[in-house]
């Protein structure tokens, strides 16, 4: 059984979350490549974990309710914890991060002025 | 229809192998161990997805277990690895 056998409401709007997860994919990862400084690379894989994330998962979803002939939705388990863990790493890195800028005497800290 | 889809998915896969190697990148030149935790989350991330991806392409459904385990652990492992940096010790007495 390959992907030319699915019906199509699967495959159009499975098109465009993958060509979106994709894309989203793509940026993100060339932001956490190419911005200056830890605060701001912090921005890229979030949009892994938030759009890509939940566009593979609803394409994935999709074929597998296909597949079997019912409503499978098993994928929201990943959704659900993704979204719930996806903000705890951002903060435990970012405390992380100003400790140790603040221990070192960085001048990479930014002040709750500025906020 | 189904052509398209197919295209799709080899562009989707092709994207996250990409944003995979752009990950490997920045674990080797990241220059604080910070960038290196970052780099390692997207990575699992990437894993993921690549994972579910090629699920939808072997029209299976039993990569959706391993890309439930593959975030689990990457959270715990992001989750004590930041605590590293931040204590010294992952586990407090």
């Amino acid at each position: 059984m390959t992907t030319a056998t699915l019906p199509l409401w699967v495959t159009i709007p499975g098109t465009v979350l993958l060509v979106l997860a994709g894309l989203t994919t793509l940026i993100g990862s060339f932001g956490l490549l190419r911005l200056p400084d830890f605060f701001s690379r912090m921005h890229g894989p979030s949009m892994t974990n938030t759009v890509a994330a939940g566009a593979t998962l609803v394409a994935s979803m999709l074929v597998s309710s296909a597949i079997v002939g019912r409503p499978i939705i098993h994928e929201l388990l990943i959704t659900l914890f993704v979204s719930m863990s996806a903000p705890i790493t951002a903060i435990m890195l970012l405390q992380a991060a100003l400790y140790r800028n603040k221990a070192r005497h960085s001048r990479d800290v930014p002040d709750g002025n500025s906020i | 229809m189904n052509a398209v889809f197919a295209y799709a998915l080899w562009f989707a896969q092709a994207c996250i192998a990409i944003a995979m190697l752009n990950g490997i990148v920045r674990l080797f030149i990241g220059p604080a161990a910070q960038d290196r935790i970052l780099a390692f989350d997207s990575l699992y991330m990437n894993g993921m997805l690549m994972l579910l991806t090629l699920g939808i392409s072997s029209m299976s459904t039993a990569y959706f277990d391993m890309a439930l385990l593959i975030a689990l652990f990457g959270f715990v492992g992001t989750v004590a690895l930041a605590k590293f940096l931040l204590r010294g010790e992952v586990i407090e007495p």
